[in-house]
């Protein structure tokens, strides 16, 4: 775009090395530390601060530390025990983990100067085809070959199973993809949208005070979003280990 | 004299609390309800868009691989289509509810379970 000063709204989503893994052509290490892995590294430190401060007393009247990190533990808790069962407890460790994974990293990434990794659709599919194996391979530890029914619709005549089996089986391959996609794409447009119309600030002159006060609107809006996504992949982790428990 | 007012103030009183409990419950709901109603609209807008990715995507590769070029694609094309819509019914029939079969067969949903706990 211009020098002087003006941005394009996508700079944002650029990966940059921080210690790159090659200097003058020779690999000095294995993969780049880029800022997207530095985002990570601080969720995960933010993420152990958080919960390890909030805990650190475990006071029977908690204080407000200890009462977010057993607000959040609860959170989670409750959604499990509503969308699987008391079965899911087991399941608990990584929903949580995730939950609150993606949760930092989005409210990390509202941060001005810093960066959203779940911005990038590698680091959310990344997350969904854990989530997506790992379901599997428990449906088929639990199932067996039993798990193979949950293709076909029960009840449909047979006439009709070469019909809906691929349907079935496509519309169960699309969920890495609907839970990547949705994730990604909602913390990219978010982001964009911030961007361009933090662009007409300037542009505009006295009439900036417009966008600007938009820009508030939709920080608290892009918040909002970075709650629900976290809240919407830790729900959909749920439902789709409470498929595998029980099938259909 | 000074019986009288209270009486008319403890009934007004109770008028303003149930107006003040009614708006309460009405700006509590009208949040909750936004989030939930954000949170369902953005789980269903992606779902089409990825049974098509997947369609299109198992299509292309049949194709590839079979070297019969457009037919596989058309094909799951328009089942990736029918799987979409399939996944966004699920979702709809049940508010919030689950990804399987489990809107649509209810009654047979209960004899599976009921086989497997047997």
């Amino acid at each position: 775009m211009a020098e002087g000063g003006a941005h394009s709204p996508i700079e944002q989503f650029e990966i940059r090395s921080i210690f790159p893994a090659r200097e003058h052509g020779e690999a000095i290490g294995a993969l780049d530390f880029t800022n997207s892995s530095l985002t990570m590294v601080a969720t995960l430190v933010l993420i152990s601060g958080f919960l390890i401060l909030g805990m650190r007393r475990g006071a029977l009247v908690p204080g407000r530390m200890q009462s977010l990190a057993e607000m959040s533990y609860e959170f989670i808790a409750g959604l499990i025990s509503d969308t699987v069962g008391s079965e899911g407890r087991r399941y608990f460790p990584i929903v949580f983990t995730l939950f609150m994974f993606i949760l930092f990293g989005n409210l990390l990434g509202m941060l001005p100067y810093s960066f959203t990794f779940t911005s990038h659709i590698i680091v959310t599919f990344a997350l969904a085809a854990l989530v997506f194996i790992g379901v599997t391979i428990l449906a088929v530890a639990k199932h067996g070959m039993h798990f193979f029914s949950f293709f076909v619709p029960p009840g449909a005549p047979i006439a009709m199973w070469p019909l809906l089996i691929p349907i079935e089986v496509i519309s169960y391959l699309s969920r890495p993809i609907s839970l990547s996609v949705r994730l990604f794409a909602n913390m990219l447009a978010g982001h964009t949208l911030l961007k361009v119309i933090a662009g007409f600030i300037g542009v505009l002159g006295i009439f900036g005070i417009l966008p600007f006060a938009v820009i508030v609107a939709l920080t608290g809006l892009e918040i909002l979003i970075a709650f629900l996504q976290a809240y919407v992949f830790a729900i959909l982790t749920c439902l789709y280990i409470n498929d595998a428990l029980h099938l259909h | 004299m000074n019986d009288d007012p209270p009486l008319p103030s403890l009934e007004q009183l109770d008028e303003k609390l149930r107006a003040a409990e009614a708006k309460r419950r009405k700006t509590k709901a009208g949040p909750d309800d936004g989030g939930q109603g954000l949170a369902f609209a953005m789980r269903i807008g992606v779902e089409i868009v990825a049974a098509l990715i997947v369609g299109v995507g198992i299509g292309l590769l049949l194709d590839h691989w079979l070297g019969t070029k457009p037919w596989f694609f058309l094909l799951f094309f328009v089942l990736g289509a029918a799987a979409g819509f399939m996944n966004v019914f699920r979702v709809v029939g049940r508010l919030g509810g689950q990804v399987g079969y489990h809107g649509a067969k209810k009654p047979e949903d209960d004899d599976d379970k009921r086989d497997e706990d047997e």
